[in-house]
């Protein structure tokens, strides 16, 4: 199990956001979240990767407990995330923004930047052709010069797709990748999840776009009203009453 | 040529302006200022025009950024080459403006490192440069120690003021980090005015004694020019480094999203204590630079004012770039002597600049990215 996530409860107020939702992630798979608009799957996301502090429960990961640790150190453990609604540094370059995901990664301080030690170059160097690569991982090095806010919308997602692998983390949490994307898109999107996979990484998906979910899920986790109702395979979230239920409601018979 | 209802506002604007100014300035004058005003905007308009044909609103495919039209190692060789032989040739009075803005130049790009790279809004940056003065001015004048010995004490103290000042600063932002930091540029400058005991009050502090390198005295203004350009060089150099590392990466990441910085790695916490420690760094310097130079200071030099000139000088030449920064500040420093002659209207003609910049290039002369 390289994620484990015990009892996390989420309350804002009086709202249960998230309501003692349990779940184990085994290493290597792709795994959706899933449920209809404000079932609290964002929440979800914000409370593993330490934007929110929890209300209860507990999140262990390769079995350390980071349940009260802070964001930036969260990533530093190599779990990294995307934004629903994107949030790259527009005003950086394209290759800035993975450098800035390299952060973790190096650590050359200011006398060293300073004095332009050759420690220092040599790390620059490497954070630039490291950069590099993962724009050419998603396929936007041609943009690597131009500024990240004037990327066309598709390319904006794989910046941050590449920028977060750039942390290099064992879990890739993405939050609703496919989001007004158009078909051709998705399926390139689809088959990088894949390739990403492949490249041994975990992916914790959100995503509202069925295709994909059925698509590349090798499990699927379903909450609505911020409580866990389904788990389990693409064939067997399908068949579920009670999935069909929260998407659909309940068939009255008159 | 799309013309929006703000920018016809602002055509009526102008001639308001001078209009309003007619009783104070005469028929002349306000003549005059509406044609410098009307010449500052078409000038504004026109840098706007040739910055949309270069760019041409497109995205830039290629994998460096966008080029200049002119070879920038050129412009600064022949630059480096003006500022190292002008006091062969002009007179005491350029001197010292040149040294004035020197000083002005290490503050603005101090202030550059909090507000347009960590994207701090600090509104009382004369703060550090008061403590710098003043510290460097106490220990010469008082304890006795020599200027460069009472630069290194003067700068701990200076930059350990920027880290106590982060702490209140840290979960703040925009407005309100503004109103904490002009609180604390009013308070630094009440002690000062109060603290009879130890700075004298509004009185201030004289006979702070020249400088000494090697055992030569720089009592020539001349002599003291080239100290100020060395540091401004070392500033210039110290803080592009430190802009294209890591650590400046961070702060931009900071300035653009706070959080997905933190979601990157970035210990935001841990580099706005950076940012303000750094940024008031330079203004120690600055401030001590400036005390052995008019070998006197009193708090009346860092008044809220001072904060909103340097503040004007970063945001006039350009968020986030030097040398966007540094024509800023020469601006700033070289137009209001310029104007000399025009007394009072040089702060107006100074607020109608400002207002233009502001409607037609708010990201400064020149933008840290094109």
């Amino acid at each position: 199990m390289i994620l484990e996530v015990r009892a996390l409860t989420k309350t804002f107020g009086g709202l249960k956001a998230v309501e003692e939702v349990s779940f184990r992630v085994s290493r290597g798979i792709i795994l959706s979240i899933i449920g209809p608009n404000g079932a609290g799957k964002t929440t979800l996301f914000n409370c593993i990767t330490g934007v929110f502090p929890l209300t209860g429960g507990q999140v262990l990961f390769d079995g350390k407990d980071i349940t009260r640790k802070k964001p930036y150190e969260i990533t530093k453990m190599r779990i990294a995330r995307t934004f629903q609604n994107i949030r790259l540094f527009s005003n950086m370059t394209v290759m800035e923004n993975v450098m800035v995901g390299l952060h973790t990664r190096s650590k050359e301080g200011l006398i060293a930047a300073i004095a332009k030690t050759k420690k220092f170059l040599k790390e620059e160097a490497e954070i630039k052709s490291k950069a590099l690569e993962f724009l050419e991982f998603v396929g936007i090095d041609d943009y690597a010069g131009s500024l990240a806010g004037n990327l066309p919308y598709g390319d904006q997602r794989r910046l941050e797709v590449a920028r977060a692998l750039a942390a290099e983390p064992e879990i890739l949490l993405l939050d609703e990748p496919a989001a007004g994307m158009n078909p051709q898109e998705t399926g390139e999107l689809m088959k990088l999840i894949n390739r990403i996979k492949e490249w041994g990484k975990t992916v914790i998906l959100i995503e509202h776009d069925m295709k994909v979910v059925m698509g590349i899920s090798d499990r699927i986790i379903v909450l609505d009203h911020g409580v866990k109702i389904a788990e389990g395979n693409p064939k067997e979230i399908q068949n579920n009453t009670d999935v069909i239920t929260a998407y659909l409601g309940k068939e009255d018979i008159f | 040529m799309r013309i929006s209802l703000s920018k016809i506002k602002t055509l009526f604007f102008i001639p308001w302006l001078s209009f309003l100014s007619l009783p104070f300035i005469g028929a002349k004058g306000a003549c005059y200022l509406f044609i410098g005003i009307c010449a500052a905007g078409i000038i504004f308009i026109a840098l706007r025009r040739v910055g949309q044909v270069r760019l041409g609103g497109k995205i830039t495919k290629e994998l460096t950024t966008p080029k200049l039209s002119y070879n920038p190692k050129y412009f600064i060789a022949v630059s480096m080459l003006f500022v190292l032989v002008l006091p062969l040739w002009a007179d005491n009075y350029y001197i010292d403006v040149a040294v004035l803005a020197g000083i002005y130049i290490i503050l603005a790009i101090g202030l550059n490192v909090i507000i347009g790279y960590a994207g701090l809004l600090n509104l009382g940056f004369a703060a550090f440069y008061a403590i710098g003065a003043y510290s460097s001015a106490l220990l010469t004048t008082a304890l006795g120690l020599g200027f460069w010995s009472a630069l290194f004490v003067s700068l701990i103290l200076t930059t350990f003021s920027g880290f106590l000042l982060a702490f209140p600063a840290l979960r703040l932002r925009g407005d309100y980090l503004a109103i904490i930091t002009l609180g604390f540029g009013e308070i630094t400058r009440l002690t000062l005015n109060n603290w009879d005991k130890l700075t004298h009050g509004p009185n201030g502090i004289s006979g702070i004694p020249v400088p000494f390198i090697f055992g030569f005295e720089l009592e020539n203004l001349k002599h003291y020019y080239y100290v100020v350009l060395f540091f401004v060089l070392f500033a210039v150099i110290v803080v592009r480094r430190t802009y294209y590392s890591r650590i400046g990466r961070a702060w931009l990441a900071i300035r653009e999203d706070e959080t997905a910085a933190e979601a990157m790695g970035v210990d935001a916490t841990r580099y706005k204590f950076l940012a303000f420690s750094f940024g008031a760094f330079w203004a120690g310097l600055a401030g001590a630079l400036f005390a052995s130079k008019m070998r006197f200071v009193s708090p009346e030099s860092f008044s809220f004012m001072e904060s909103v000139f340097i503040a004007c000088m970063v945001i006039l030449g350009g968020l986030g770039s030097i040398p966007g920064v540094i024509l800023g500040s020469l601006i700033l420093v070289v137009l209001p002597e310029a104007l000399r002659d025009f007394q009072s209207y040089r702060m107006l003609a100074l607020g109608a600049g400002l207002i233009l910049m502001m409607i037609f290039r708010p990201q400064g002369i020149i933008r840290s990215r094109e």
